[in-house]
């Protein structure tokens, strides 16, 4: 008997929605041993990263304050990656929304009014835009990678913050700490819960993972950016533009991504420190990736990626597992996604090994 | 006083680019046979932490040395499963590479936080390291820096005059034609993929054994990802790309000495080799000398043997 791979003629729909649940099992197989090799008792270790941070009311709401920064980011991701755009820079666009959004802030800061948290959100947009499009020029104009330019803008971005709060905006009754003053309540985002984190960013995000969702399925740039992924030679064809694809995308999910660090420092921080988040930007690449680039899959996969981050932290408190397992499981789950995508495009059969096989 | 100065200044300098030589290095051959591997930055900071967590555990900075190769090359092994073997996309496959490797490095270097670890032997060449100033600058380093140039002009020579390099060379412009000559694409892919990572590892090892030296968690930041752009800027070419390292090497060193030169803050200085990164992106791309024309034709795209 011998194995024979086959190419599919299309790519299988029902294999494609099966392998993010067969990664997900492959990536806790490997958990379970990642764990026994770091000396912890493995199902327990388990219990508390997976189970712990979806068995109580509150734990759900904190898995939507870390699961709408990441849907958001991966909403405007997903768009661009279908063009084959590679923005790998939300990171840093997230941090200059922020920095925008926190600019607001601390400049009413002796304001009140209802315009406040709009503005600051309108300033986090524009932040993350305006950030997103240096490698969009870059790319359009002069064919420079944009992966390799919004990375290292990512590095730029945090130095930027560190500039502003080590220096002209530290809280002046700090103590010296490298942070801002605390926003006002007409600078922070409303809780939609008593009791809970949750607030005004969440209903947004729902709102925008819906609206990528229309404007894959039923707009004309949709289907454009569609077909100059897929199919670059017929989108030259048929006349689309790369380059509006590409500043398209960019600003998008730059914008997007700005807001997501506006709702940030407008949310469960209320202030701008050095560091804002756990690496969203980056995560945000792996649920886009893991909800097949697709709106539904990406709430679904921006909520597994919130139970690693808090999961982790259960499991950091109870089994002093190290913080960076959540970053290997991440990382574990794009990698077996990846690799599963195989049984898509391919099927293997068994078959009778031929005697006289070349 | 100043003649010292410049000697210590050109030794740090040619310090601070030895990781980039190694990792650019490696992921140039990759390139050449048409692979583009992103996990750059994950290869090295998995070489960092293994080179250091084993010159720790057993006093042994050669055997630390080969472990972070082997671990370079252990992750590259991985990346190159997933897009040779499995033809995932090697953009995506490549920034899970990183990002599993950042996450990994963390986890196993979590122990090894702060420890201290016995710098590498400065490597006495009797004769040339009494020279003046050249003798400190040149043959007063250690041993990674000399395998790091050695490595340089082994590879130049590798794709230049060897049998075995013509044919990664004409794997990476046409995999097509290539394979229909007969040329073993697959294992020849395979092959540069496991030295790109295991130079990579090298560059890490360097880091966390000789440049810093210890071990702290994303210790690279970043030069992974400029070892991919100087790769680019020496237009996939041995030589440019180790003159790229010194040069990348030396803004870094000059950024460091200028912080205390300026009433400025020093997150300003910190910024310019990213911003040099994309400046020599650009100005490679837009020039009239088109150096991205060099590019390996078949860079990135996937390739599987119709029998």
């Amino acid at each position: 008997m011998w194995f024979k791979v086959e190419p599919r003629q299309e790519a299988s729909q029902a294999v494609i929605y099966a392998t993010p649940v067969l990664a997900v099992a492959l990536t806790v197989a490997s958990g379970y041993f990642l764990f026994l090799f770091l000396g912890l008792a493995p199902a327990k270790t388990l219990y508390h990263f997976l189970i712990s941070p979806t068995l109580t009311f509150y734990g759900w709401s904190e898995l939507c304050v870390k699961a709408g920064p990441l849907v958001l980011i991966a909403s405007g991701l997903a768009i661009g990656f279908r063009a084959n755009v590679w923005n790998i820079g939300a990171e840093g666009q997230l941090t200059l929304g922020a920095v925008g959004a926190g600019g607001i802030a601390l400049a009413f800061w002796n304001e009140t009014g209802l315009w406040i948290l709009p503005l600051m959100c309108l300033a986090g947009i524009v932040g993350g835009m305006l950030y997103a499009a240096i490698p969009a020029f870059l790319k359009t104009r002069y064919e420079v990678s944009e992966i390799l330019t919004s990375l290292m803008l990512t590095y730029v971005a945090t130095l930027i913050l560190g500039i502003l709060v080590y220096g002209p905006w530290r809280d002046p009754l700090g103590f010296n700490f490298p942070q801002t003053r605390m926003f006002t309540d007409s600078a922070l985002a409303p809780l939609i819960l008593e009791g809970t984190r949750m607030h005004i960013g969440i209903v947004v995000t729902l709102a925008v993972a819906v609206g990528a969702w229309v404007v894959m399925a039923r707009t004309v740039i949709g289907f454009q950016i569609k077909v100059v992924g897929l199919a670059p030679a017929a989108a030259r064809f048929a006349g689309f533009s790369r380059n509006r694809t590409v500043w398209f995308s960019l600003l998008l999910s730059g914008g997007l991504a700005g807001l997501a660090g506006t709702f940030e420092v407008a949310g469960p921080i209320g202030q701008l420190v050095p560091h804002l988040t756990p690496g969203y930007g980056f995560t945000a690449i792996i649920v886009a990736f893991l909800g097949r680039l697709h709106p539904l899959g990406i709430i679904a996969s921006g909520f597994l990626m919130a139970i690693s981050y808090n999961g982790g932290e259960i499991a950091q408190v109870e089994d002093r597992l190290p913080q960076a397992a959540t970053g290997v499981f991440q990382g574990m789950l794009l990698f077996y996604l990846l690799a599963c995508d195989f049984l898509s495009r391919y099927r293997i059969r068994m078959a009778q090994r031929e005697a006289t096989s070349s | 006083m100043i003649a010292l100065s410049i000697v210590n200044i050109s030794a740090a300098v040619i310090s601070a680019s030895t990781p980039l030589l190694f990792a650019a290095t490696g992921e140039l051959v990759v390139e050449r046979a048409g692979v583009l591997n992103l996990g750059v930055e994950g290869m090295m900071l998995m070489g960092a932490v293994t080179g250091f967590a084993v010159t720790v555990s057993t006093g042994s900075p050669i055997l630390g040395i080969l472990a972070a190769a082997t671990a370079g090359a252990a992750l590259a092994l991985a990346f190159a499963l997933l897009t040779l073997t499995l033809m995932a996309n090697q953009v995506a496959t490549g920034l899970a590479l990183t990002i599993f490797g950042i996450g990994l490095s963390a986890l196993l270097g979590s122990g090894f936080v702060g420890q201290p670890v016995p710098a590498l032997p400065k490597l006495h060449l009797s004769g040339l390291s009494d020279l003046p100033v050249l003798g400190p600058i040149l043959f007063g380093q250690d041993a990674l820096v000399y395998l790091s140039v050695c490595l340089t002009a082994a590879t130049a020579w590798f794709l230049k005059r060897t049998h075995a390099g013509m044919t990664l060379r004409a794997i990476g412009e046409s995999a097509e034609s290539a394979h229909s000559l007969g040329l073993p694409v697959i294992r020849t892919r395979y092959l540069a993929t496991l030295f790109g990572g295991a130079a990579a590892g090298l560059g890490g090892a360097f880091l966390s054994l000789s440049y810093t030296p210890m071990w702290m968690e994303g210790m690279t930041s970043g030069r992974g990802w400029i070892a991919l752009a100087l790769v680019v800027f020496g237009s996939w070419r041995p030589w440019r790309v180790l003159a790229g390292a010194y040069l990348f090497g030396g803004v870094t060193i000059l950024q460091l000495h200028a912080q205390g030169a300026f009433h400025l803050p020093a997150q300003v200085f910190s910024m310019l080799p990213y911003l040099a990164t994309i400046a020599v992106l650009t100005i490679i791309s837009a020039g009239p000398w088109r150096g991205r024309f060099n590019a390996p034709a078949d860079l990135g795209k996937p390739f599987r043997p119709s029998v």
